[in-house]
């Protein structure tokens, strides 16, 4: 329990130094993260030979300064990732709990419409929804969010079935509650601690998804930064700039890495139900 | 088993229309593909024409109409952009290209995993265990994109060429995007047969195997291994549709001539027939892998009955 603890307070503190680098990002980069200085163009990192100090981690290919671009791609990540999964959440535990409560035709409808998602490829759903709305970080959230409800919908459906048989939805019904109050009340609190553990690790798959689409160039356009597309660029010029492909992955790797280990936490936290050491 | 059967395959043909239908409607939102194909200085008459043509003047209903009664029979369509067959294209991509690639993606996920699992159970607390699980954090939390690109810089550009970067048609193309793809699946069951063999090795029956002096090989291999991997199968199925969609980004990396990258392609320039076509065996191939995942089941533990 103490080594996982440790590891959860690391990832705890990655998470937590992202958030405040990326809050402030115009303040701290050493230079603007769009503006093109083609003389310095494919400047490596600092330690390396032909490096310098005012460009820490190199330029890219039009001379724009790494580190700044991937402060600012931070803010893209994080809102991103957060605001899909509060929106899949909030759709999600809604038509869960109501799917769950009332049953019938339609729970049937719903939970076969979840089927039919299910067996999307999300990444071809998404790169066809966001070539009808164009690349907005806006749209992103929404493709993000509105394709990730069926998690939330199906954990919140089965805990309510079982819920919905307890003594004390019993009572509450007994002394005459509606509805309402009881799915807000009653149920809506004793489904939060599972979901929380899933949502925790869909932030991180979301941050994933984000920049596998801006990746393909159906992120957010162009000269805004992000990880995905720093490393689409990077891509083409990895013989002449490896740095280009490298620091970009590895700040995804790292905040998705320290929400993860959050996750891990929450779950043994929250969930004694599921199993440890996964 | 029968009515099991029927009632699956019911629901398998419900989910495959369901996705073929959003997909029609979907792509009808793009936009009209027809300004892609005409002449910059073509006419408003000739630019009605070729719609006419490619019948997207009519009524959406009609047209969805005549595509269902099409697909049934297998006939997707022409190429907008290529004229030839939507279908035969998809298929001539999925076969061999994305298949090879899902295939031994899957060969290297589930086999790597077996040994890497029970051994990480065996060693409990120890060096290997602790290792194992650092590296499955690690695999989990990147990008399969991102270390498909780091391959790449590793083996096709930093050690001189060692392996190809991109194409297809040897086996040394296939191993870096099978990698790529590889790689988080393998973590994740990895995880999964530790945390099974960890439940199951505490059980009366291996301690009677043990006690009857079956060979420590026996008692893991046979005994243990046996019931613990029931949820590998699960996640198994589960990962070759998440495969299928990373294979999507993964053949793109790596220029691998398949069909996800068929489909990407196809989408910006608004590709109707190869998108639908495409994604409609998406859909099959997921909906027969969780059958066959179901199935398995029985096998694997014969008190699984289906109703």
């Amino acid at each position: 329990m103490r080594r996982l603890d440790t590891l959860a307070v690391a990832g705890a503190l990655v998470v937590v130094v992202t958030v405040v680098l990326a809050a402030l990002a115009p303040v701290l980069t050493p230079a603007d993260p769009i503006k093109n200085s083609l003389l310095d163009r494919l400047t490596p990192p600092m330690w390396v030979k032909g490096g310098e100090a005012k460009h820490p981690l190199g330029t890219d290919t039009l001379g724009r300064d790494v580190a700044s671009r991937l402060l600012h791609g931070a803010r893209v990540s994080l809102a991103v990732g957060f605001s899909a999964v509060l929106v899949a959440g909030v759709i999600g535990v809604a038509l869960g709990l109501v799917s769950g409560w009332y049953g019938g035709r339609l729970d049937d409808a719903l939970m076969r419409l979840g089927d039919v998602q299910l067996a999307f490829p999300v990444l071809v759903l998404a790169i066809a929804v966001l070539a009808v709305l164009g690349a907005s970080v806006t749209n992103l959230i929404l493709v993000l969010g509105v394709t990730g409800w069926i998690t939330y919908a199906r954990i919140v459906r089965g805990e309510v079935l079982t819920l919905r048989e307890r003594e004390f939805v019993a009572a509450a019904r007994a002394l005459g509650a509606p509805d309402r109050w009881i799915l807000v009340r009653h149920l809506l609190p004793n489904v939060l601690p599972p979901i929380t553990v899933v949502a925790t690790f869909s932030i991180a798959r979301t941050i994933i998804a984000e920049a596998s689409l801006s990746f393909l160039g159906l992120g957010v356009p162009a000269p805004q930064p992000s990880w995905g597309a720093m490393l689409d660029e990077g891509r083409n010029y990895i013989t002449t700039g490896w740095w280009l492909a490298l620091f970009p992955g590895v700040a995804i790797l790292l905040l998705v890495l320290g929400i993860n280990l959050v996750g891990d936490w929450l779950r043994d936290a929250l969930d004694p139900r599921m199993e440890r050491g996964m | 088993m029968r009515a099991f059967l029927l009632r699956r395959l019911l629901h398998a043909i419900f989910v495959v229309w369901g996705v073929v239908t959003v997909v029609f409607f979907l792509v009808r939102l793009t936009g009209d593909p027809t300004l892609f194909l005409v002449d910059q200085s073509a006419t408003q008459e000739e630019i009605a024409h070729t719609r006419a043509q490619l019948g997207l003047d009519r009524p959406l209903i009609i047209q969805y109409a005549d595509f269902v009664g099409a697909a049934v029979r297998g006939d997707f369509g022409a190429s907008i952009r290529e004229k030839r067959p939507a279908m035969r294209m998809v298929l001539e991509h999925f076969w061999p290209a994305t298949v090879e690639l899902a295939a031994a993606a899957l060969l290297l996920s589930t086999v790597l995993a077996v040994p890497l699992g029970v051994i990480s159970a065996t060693h409990r607390g120890r060096f290997a265990d602790h290792a194992s699980r650092v590296a499955s954090l690690f695999l989990q939390s990147m990008p399969s994109f991102w270390l498909g690109i780091m391959l790449i810089l590793l083996f096709a550009v930093a050690l001189g060429g060692l392996l190809p970067a991109f194409g297809s048609g040897s086996l040394r193309h296939l191993i870096l995007p099978a990698v790529a793809l590889a790689a988080a699946p393998l973590a994740q069951n990895v995880r999964l047969i530790r945390a099974g063999m960890l439940e199951v090795l505490g059980h009366d029956y291996v301690r009677t195997a043990r006690a009857k002096g079956v060979a420590e090989r026996g008692v893991i291999y046979r005994h243990a291994l046996r019931n613990a991997a029931l949820p590998v199968i699960t996640v198994t199925g589960l990962s070759l549709g998440f495969m299928l969609s990373g294979a999507v980004i993964i053949e793109t990396v790596f220029a691998w001539p398949g069909m996800g990258r068929l489909i990407v392609q196809a989408v910006p320039g608004r590709d109707f027939p190869v998108i639908q076509a495409g994604v409609f065996v998406f859909a099959l191939v997921f909906v027969a892998i969780n059958l066959v995942v179901d199935l398995l089941y029985t096998v694997a533990d014969p008190r699984v009955r289906l109703t």
